[in-house]
C-alpha cells in the first residue's frame, strides 16, 4: 500500500498546462525527489500535495484519506493536512523566538502545556539549536534559521515532510552538511519525505528515488544509479550530469561524427533498434577515454585544471567534445592532437529532447 | 603593460586593521588571483591598487611610478592609472547603450572620433555582442552585461585589469564560457590581470599565479595554480583547496597507527618522521581521490558509513576508529557494474599520496 | 597628523561646507530662535512665564482640544486604513487595481478645501444637506453640525487615513506569502493567522502610517479653522493664528507663539521617537524574493457588498466634496438652487482674469511653488549626494539638519522665520514673498532629501567607480553618470514639492501681506469673509491644477519604472 498516492493530477494556469496528468506511488519511509528545471511544475506539485493550490483533475491521497480529488469534488485546506513542510526563503516568523516559533503548530492544536514542552524541545534539540530558544531569528544564520524550520516541521510528528527546495538559500558547504542532517532526522521519526529541487547532485545524494520533470510532464522515475546510467530520454540525460551530445550519421555499417568522417569513425555498437541516419549520441565526459591508437581524431582546444579533474574541450572538426579526467592520468596541452574513444554511450533521435 | 608592487601595504577601517604589512610583486602580462574567503581583505586590495581607497600605510608602484603613498603624500587618482576595472556587479551605465559604455574610456582620453569608433566596434565584436551594440543595458542578459563591461575595461588599452569577483553571478555554464574568453582575451593582449574571487575552480582555471589569503589578511602562499595544488605550503591551504583529509598518527610499539584504532598508516614517513610524530610536530594530509578502497585483506581496515552516488563520482564515508575519512572515487573506477562498497562493508585502505606538515592550528576557519 | 592633498577630498569638503551652512540658514537658525524666545527673557530662563501662558484656558483650551482631535483621527484613520488596505490586498474583492488606486485620491485632495466643502454641506443652518434632510423630514434643527469636533475628527480622517493605507497595503503586498504559508501548514486557519502572524507582522508599517497621521493632524490648521473656529474650537496653530492676528503681529503674541510652538516641537519630536521604536522593534526583513500570490481570502457574499462599501466610501468623501465645490462655484449667488439658470461661468472669469486679488494669489502661489520647488530640489542633491556619497566625517550632522524640519509643523517654521527674517540680523522680509519663500524651502527640504537620498542610493558606487576607472575625473562622473540617473528622481521630487506647496495654507497664513496672498490664504480669506462662491471658485481652480500636477507625476514616475533602471 503506497503511503503518498497521486493519481492523474492536472494542473492548468490558464491555457498553460503545468503539470500533466501526473501519477505518482511513494511509499511509506521513502525519500522520494521532484527534479527538474525552473517552471517544470515540481513545485506546483508540491503545493497541490500541501493544498495551497487545488488540482483541476485528479486525486491526491495519504494513506487511505483522500485530500484532493476532483472526481468526489473534495478538497481538504491545508491547515488540516497534518504535513511537515519547509519553505526555500525558511519562512521563519521574525517576531516570535526559537521556541515560539516551533512550538507553534502545537500551540494550535491545544496540546498540554508539558506536552508541547517535550516535543519542542525534544525538535530543538534533535535538530541541533539546544541553547537558542530564547533567540530571535534575525540574530542567527541561514542555516540556523533553516533547522528552525526544520524543528517546527518535525514537532508535530508528521508522517510526510514536504521540502520546497530547502536548502538553495545556503552556501555549498552548509548545503552539504544540511542534507545529511535532514536524512538523519528521516531515520530518526521515520516520515516519508517529498523533496524539490533544481539541484541534480542534492536529489541524487538525498533520495531513494528520483522524478525528473519537464514541463509538467513527468520523464523519468527511478533510483538515482539507474537514472545516470539509463536515462529515459535525452533530456534526462543532459539534465543529470554533465553531458555531450553529438551529431553523428551511420554510414556504410560505422558511426561518424557528422560532417567529420576523416576524424575516424566512433567504435562502438549500433544497438539494433537504431533505424535513421542520423542521429544524436550522448556521452558523459567520464566515460570518453583518450587513446593512442583507433580513437576518433582530434585536437585539445581548451584546458581547465580543477583541481583533482582536468577539464579537456577535444575539437572534432567543428564539433566540440568535453573530456574529464582525474588529474593523475595523463595530461593533453593546448593544441595537441588526440584520439578519443567512448564508451557507454547512449543514443537518441534528432530533434528530440524530451 | 606593466607590473605592480605593493610594499608593506596597510589598510585600517577605523579600529579594524583589514590588511598589514602586504607586500606582493604583479608580473608584467600574467594573470595573478588573489583567492581567499569572503572578508579576508582581497577585494580591498584590488581597490588599493585602482585607487578608490588610500591605504593607510605602505606604497604602491604600477610599473616604476608611485601612485599611492601616504608617507610622500602621493595619490593618483584612479582615473590616471591607466587600468581597466570590471566589477562584481558588471556597472554597466543604465542610461547609455552598449556602445555608448565601450566608447566612454575613449572619449576620457580624448581619442580622436574616427579612431576611437574603430576600436569600439571592434571590442564589441571580440566579445561577441557585435549586434547588440544599441541596446541598452536592461534588454541584456547577465551575461552580456558582463561582457560589456569586459569590452569596456579593455578597449582603452589599459596597463593592468582589476576583476573583482565578475562571474559569481552567472550560471555555471556561462562562468566557464566567460573564464575562457578572459584569459583568451588577456593572451591575446598581454595586460597584466589581477583577478580576485573566492571560487577556486576559476582561480585554478585561470591563473598563472594565485595568492592564497587567509582571514586575516596575510597572504599564505604564492605559486603556480598545479604547485597549489600538489604542494601545498601548509594545512591552510591544503584544507582550502579540494577535498581534504587530515590523518591523526599515534605512534605505538615503534609503528605508526590511525588514531586510536590498530590501522597502521601503511606508508613510509619522511626523513626523521617517527621521532617527529612522537612529538607531534608532523602531521599528514591526504585528498579524497588518493585514498584506495579494496575488499582485500589489508592490516588498515575500515567500515563504509555511508554512499553516495552523485554521478560521475561516488563518494564515501570511512570510519577507521574515531576518524571518519571522505573518499571519492570516479565512477569508471568504482567498477564497471555499480558500486562496489556498501553501507556496514569492510574495506582496505591505502593512502596513494600523502602531504605532510608541521603542525599548525588547523582550525582556522576556511570559509 | 595626515595632510590631505587628494583632489576629490577637497571637493567633499566644500561640498559638506556649503551644505551645512545652507542647512543652518535654513532650518537651524529659525528653530533655535523659536526655543530661545519661548524660554529665554530678556535673556533669562523663565519658566513663570511660559507656565502663565499655558494656564491661560483659551490656550489650555487649545492644548487640549489639539491632542483630541489628534488622537481621533489617528485612531479612526487607523482602522479606515488598516480594514481598506486589507481589503485591497488580501481579499478578492473584484477590481482591485482600481480600488488601489481611488483610495490614494482622497490624499489629492486639499483638506482645506475637503472642510470648504463639507462646511457648504453639513454647516448647521445653510448646509445643503441638512436643509435636505430637513426638508424632507419636516424637520428643524440640524442633522450633524459639521462645526464640531466631531466634525472636524471626521474630515481630517477622510483625507489622511491615506497614510495608513499606503503604508499598510504596500507592506501586505511585498510580505512574503510563505510567513503565512507555514502558519497555515503548522494548522492555524485564517482569524489566527491574521491575528498571530499578519497582524503582529504588520505592526511597524501601521504605527508608520498612525504617526504620520498623528503628527500631521496636531500641526494642522486648515480643517479646524475653517470648522471650529465658528464654533470657537481652537488648536494650536489656530490659536497661534488668532493671537497673532488679532493683535496685528506684536511680540507678545508672537512669543505665545513660540511657546504653543515649543508644545508642537516637543509633541513632533515625541512622535518621531516613538515611531524609531516602533520601527526598530519591528525590523523584520519580511519582504519576499519570489513574486507569489499572498493567501487571499475569498468574501463570497459579502463580495458585493463590501465593494458597494468601498464605493460609497468614495463618493461620499471625494466625489461629493469634489462636485459641491464645483457646483457652488458656479453659482450666481450662495444658497439658490442648483438650476441651469443659476449657474455660470462668470465666477471663474472674474476669478481668473478680473479680480485682483485672486490673480495675484494664484500667481503668487504659482511662482512661489515653482522657485521654491526648483531651489529645494538642486539644494537636495546637492545635500544628498553628501550625506549619500561622500565619505567625509561630520555628515551626521547634515542627516540630523535634514530631517529636522520634516518634524516641525507648518506653523512653527513659519514662527521660526518670522523670528529670523524680521529684522534680527538686519535683513527685514517680513510682508514679502521672501519670507514665504524660505518656509517652503524649510518645509519641504526634508522631503527633497528624503526623495533625491532614496534615488542616489539606487546608482550603485560601483557606476562611479566605473568611470572614474575609464579615465573620468569626479566631477565628469558625476556629470555623466550620476546627475543622468538621478534626474527622474529629481523631477519626481519636484512636482511632489510643487503640489503641496500650491495647496498648502497652514505656512502663509503666518506670513502673508496685503500683496503676498497664496491660493490657499486667497481661499480662506474669501471663506471668512462670506464669499463662500468665490471660495469655491478659486478652489475649483486649485483642483483643476492640482489634478494635472497629479496626472504628470504619474506619467514621469510610470516611466521611470519601465525604462532606465
Amino acid at each position: 500500500m503506497s503511503h503518498v498516492k497521486l493519481t492523474d493530477v492536472t494542473k492548468r494556469f490558464g491555457p498553460v498546462v503545468a503539470v500533466n496528468r501526473l501519477n505518482i506511488e511513494i511509499s511509506k519511509g521513502e525519500c522520494f525527489s521532484m527534479l527538474g528545471p525552473s517552471g517544470c511544475g515540481k513545485t506546483t506539485t508540491l503545493r497541490m500535495v500541501a493544498g495551497f493550490e487545488d488540482l483541476d483533475e485528479g486525486e491526491i491521497s495519504v494513506g487511505e484519506k483522500i485530500f484532493s480529488s476532483s472526481f468526489k469534488k473534495y478538497y481538504l485546506p491545508p491547515e488540516k493536512r497534518d504535513f511537515g513542510m519547509v519553505f526555500q526563503a525558511f519562512a521563519v516568523w521574525p517576531h516570535l523566538n526559537v521556541f515560539n516559533n516551533v512550538a507553534f503548530p502545537l500551540q494550535i492544536r491545544k496540546m498540554p502545556k508539558a506536552e508541547i514542552e517535550e516535543r519542542t524541545r525534544r525538535a530543538i534539540t534533535y535538530t541541533g539549536l539546544s541553547g537558542s530558544e530564547h533567540t530571535y531569528p534575525n540574530e542567527l544564520s541561514g542555516g540556523q534559521k533553516q533547522r528552525i524550520a526544520l524543528a517546527r516541521a518535525i514537532a508535530i510528528n508528521p508522517t510526510v515532510m514536504l521540502l520546497d527546495e530547502p536548502l538553495s538559500n545556503l552556501d555549498p558547504k552548509l548545503r552539504e552538511e544540511m542534507r545529511f542532517e535532514i536524512k538523519d532526522l528521516q531515520r530518526k521519526f521515520d516520515f516519508t519525505i517529498i523533496y524539490v529541487t533544481h539541484d541534480q547532485a542534492e536529489a541524487m545524494a538525498l533520495s531513494d528515488r528520483i522524478l525528473v520533470m519537464s514541463e509538467g510532464v513527468v520523464q523519468q522515475i527511478d533510483t538515482p544509479l539507474n537514472i545516470y546510467k539509463k536515462p529515459a530520454n535525452q533530456f534526462v540525460f543532459s539534465f543529470i550530469g554533465l553531458s555531450n551530445m553529438l551529431p553523428v550519421e551511420i554510414a556504410d555499417g560505422s558511426v561518424w561524427i557528422e560532417g567529420n568522417h576523416d576524424a575516424g569513425a566512433i567504435h562502438t555498437e549500433i544497438p539494433p533498434q537504431v533505424k535513421e541516419r542520423r542521429m544524436t549520441l550522448a556521452a558523459r565526459p567520464y566515460e570518453i577515454d583518450f587513446v593512442r591508437v583507433a580513437g576518433v581524431r582530434g585536437i585539445v582546444k581548451r584546458v581547465a585544471y580543477l583541481g583533482d579533474i582536468i577539464d579537456y574541450r577535444i575539437m572534432i572538426g567543428g564539433v566540440e567534445v568535453r573530456v574529464q579526467k582525474n588529474r593523475k592520468r595523463e595530461t593533453f596541452r593546448e593544441n595537441e592532437p588526440c584520439g578519443l574513444k567512448f564508451n557507454q554511450v547512449a543514443w537518441y533521435e534528432r530533434g528530440t529532447s524530451s | 603593460m606593466a607590473d605592480v608592487t605593493l610594499e608593506k601595504v596597510g589598510k585600517t577601517y577605523g579600529r579594524h586593521e583589514v590588511i598589514s604589512d602586504f607586500s606582493i610583486t604583479i608580473k608584467d602580462g600574467e594573470c595573478l588571483t588573489f583567492l581567499g574567503p569572503s572578508g579576508c581583505g582581497k577585494t580591498v586590495i584590488l581597490r588599493l591598487i585602482a585607487g578608490f581607497e588610500h591605504p593607510t600605510t605602505g606604497e604602491i608602484y604600477i610599473g616604476d611610478r608611485l601612485v599611492s603613498s601616504v608617507e610622500k603624500n602621493v595619490h593618483v587618482p584612479p582615473e590616471a592609472r591607466k587600468i581597466g576595472v570590471v566589477f562584481q556587479d558588471y556597472a554597466v551605465w543604465p542610461h547609455k547603450t552598449v556602445y555608448e559604455n565601450v566608447i566612454y574610456p575613449m572619449q576620457m582620453q580624448k581619442i580622436a572620433a574616427g579612431e576611437a569608433k574603430e576600436r569600439t566596434l571592434a571590442a564589441i565584436g571580440q566579445v561577441g555582442l557585435g549586434e547588440l551594440q544599441d541596446r541598452l543595458p536592461f534588454q541584456l542578459s547577465g551575461g552580456q552585461q558582463q561582457r560589456v563591461a569586459l569590452a569596456r575595461a579593455l578597449v582603452s588599452r589599459p596597463d593592468i585589469m582589476l576583476l573583482d569577483e565578475p562571474l559569481c553571478n552567472l550560471d555555471a555554464n556561462l562562468r566557464e564560457e566567460m573564464r575562457f574568453e578572459i584569459t583568451a582575451l588577456q593572451k591575446q593582449t598581454g595586460v597584466t590581470v589581477l583577478y580576485v574571487t573566492h571560487d577556486q575552480e576559476v582561480a585554478l582555471a585561470i591563473s598563472d599565479r594565485i595568492a592564497v589569503m587567509d582571514k586575516t589578511g596575510r597572504i599564505r602562499h604564492v605559486g603556480p595554480p598545479d604547485d597549489i595544488y600538489e604542494k601545498p605550503a601548509d594545512p591552510f591551504i591544503f584544507k582550502f583547496m579540494g577535498v581534504s583529509n587530515f590523518i591523526p598518527l599515534e605512534y605505538r610499539d615503534g609503528q605508526i597507527f590511525i588514531g586510536e584504532s590498530d590501522s597502521p598508516l601503511g606508508c613510509s614517513v619522511p626523513e626523521g618522521g617517527l621521532e617527529r610524530i612522537k612529538r607531534r610536530e608532523l602531521i599528514a594530509g591526504c585528498r579524497s581521490y588518493d585514498i584506495e578502497l579494496t575488499h582485500k585483506e589489508s592490516q588498515t581496515r575500515g567500515t563504509i558509513q555511508r554512499v553516495i552516488y552523485l554521478g560521475a563520482t561516488v563518494d564515501y564515508l570511512v570510519a577507521v576508529g574515531k576518524k571518519v575519512f571522505r573518499v571519492q572515487q570516479d565512477i569508471r573506477e568504482a567498477g564497471q557494474g555499480g558500486i562496489p562498497f556498501r553501507d556496514g562493508d569492510q574495506v582496505g585502505l591505502k593512502f596513494l599520496d600523502l602531504k605532510w606538515f608541521e603542525n599548525q592550528a588547523i582550525d582556522e576557519e576556511v570559509e | 597628523m595626515i595632510k590631505k592633498h587628494f583632489g576629490n577630498f577637497g571637493l567633499a569638503e566644500i561640498l559638506l561646507a556649503i551644505s551645512v551652512l545652507i542647512l543652518v540658514i535654513v532650518v537651524a537658525i529659525p528653530v533655535l530662535l523659536i526655543l530661545w524666545t519661548a524660554l529665554f527673557v530678556d535673556g533669562k530662563f523663565n519658566t513663570a512665564d511660559i507656565l502663565n501662558i499655558l494656564s491661560q484656558p483659551s490656550t489650555y483650551e487649545a492644548l487640549k482640544n489639539s491632542f483630541i482631535i489628534a488622537a481621533g483621527v489617528t485612531f479612526f484613520s487607523t482602522v479606515i486604513g488598516v480594514f481598506f488596505a486589507w481589503l485591497v490586498s488580501r481579499t478578492d474583492l473584484p477590481f482591485k487595481e482600481t480600488m488601489k488606486v481611488l483610495f490614494l485620491i482622497p490624499f489629492m485632495l486639499p483638506t482645506l478645501i475637503g472642510a470648504l466643502a463639507w462646511k457648504m454641506l453639513l454647516s448647521p443652518r445653510a448646509g445643503y444637506i441638512n436643509k435636505f434632510i430637513n426638508d424632507l423630514f419636516g424637520l428643524d434643527g440640524s442633522f450633524f453640525n459639521i462645526y464640531s469636533l466631531s466634525g472636524i475628527i471626521a474630515v481630517e480622517t477622510m483625507y489622511l487615513f491615506p497614510f495608513v493605507f499606503i503604508q499598510v497595503a504596500g507592506a501586505l503586498e511585498r510580505m512574503d506569502p510563505t510567513l503565512e504559508e507555514s502558519a497555515r501548514i503548522s494548522g492555524a486557519g485564517l482569524l489566527t493567522i491574521t491575528r498571530k502572524i499578519t497582524l503582529p507582522l504588520m505592526l511597524p508599517s501601521i504605527a508608520a502610517g498612525a504617526l504620520l497621521v498623528a503628527l500631521y493632524s496636531l500641526a494642522h490648521f486648515g480643517v479646524p479653522a475653517i470648522l471650529g473656529t465658528e464654533a470657537g474650537i481652537y488648536n494650536i496653530p489656530t490659536k497661534i493664528y488668532e493671537q497673532i492676528y488679532q493683535s496685528g503681529g506684536s511680540f507678545k503674541a508672537i512669543r505665545t507663539g513660540t511657546v504653543l510652538s515649543t508644545i508642537l516641537i516637543i509633541s513632533a519630536a515625541l512622535i518621531l521617537y516613538i515611531q524609531s521604536l516602533v520601527l526598530k522593534a519591528g525590523r523584520f526583513q519580511v519582504i519576499a524574493g519570489k513574486s507569489m500570490r499572498p493567501m487571499l481570502l475569498k468574501l463570497r457574499g459579502l463580495k458585493l457588498p463590501l465593494l458597494i462599501f468601498s464605493i460609497l466610501y468614495l463618493s461620499i468623501t471625494v466625489i461629493m466634496p469634489t462636485v459641491t465645490i464645483f457646483l457652488v462655484g458656479s453659482l450666481k449667488t450662495y444658497g439658490i438652487n442648483f438650476t441651469w439658470e443659476n449657474m455660470s461661468f462668470t465666477n471663474l472669469k472674474y476669478i481668473l482674469f478680473e479680480w485682483k486679488m485672486t490673480k495675484d494669489a494664484i500667481w503668487n502661489s504659482i511662482y512661489l511653488s515653482l522657485s521654491a520647488a526648483f531651489v529645494t530640489m538642486i539644494v537636495g542633491v546637492l545635500i544628498s549626494y553628501t550625506i549619500v556619497k561622500m565619505k567625509v566625517r561630520g555628515k551626521f550632522i547634515l542627516e540630523f539638519l535634514g530631517v529636522l524640519p520634516f518634524s516641525l509643523p507648518g506653523t512653527v517654521i513659519a514662527i521660526g522665520v518670522i523670528l529670523m527674517w524680521s529684522g534680527k540680523f538686519g535683513v527685514n522680509l517680513y510682508n514679502t514673498a521672501w519670507i514665504i519663500f524660505f518656509a517652503y524651502i524649510a518645509r519641504y527640504m526634508a522631503f527633497s532629501l528624503k526623495s533625491n537620498s532614496a534615488a542616489l542610493e539606487q546608482v550603485s558606487d560601483s557606476l562611479e567607480e566605473a568611470a572614474r576607472a575609464c579615465g573620468a575625473t569626479h566631477w565628469q562622473s558625476l556629470k555623466d553618470i550620476v546627475i543622468p540617473l538621478v534626474k527622474p528622481g529629481m523631477v519626481a521630487a519636484f512636482f511632489l514639492i510643487f503640489l503641496p506647496a500650491m495647496r498648502e495654507l497652514t505656512t502663509s497664513v503666518l506670513l502673508y501681506g496685503p500683496k503676498t496672498r497664496t491660493i490657499g490664504v486667497a481661499i480662506y480669506a474669501l471663506n471668512e469673509d462670506g464669499e463662500t462662491v468665490y471660495a469655491a471658485t478659486l478652489a475649483s481652480v486649485a483642483l483643476v491644477i492640482i489634478i494635472i500636477g497629479q496626472m504628470i507625476i504619474k506619467r514621469i514616475t510610470q516611466s521611470k519604472i519601465q525604462g532606465v533602471q
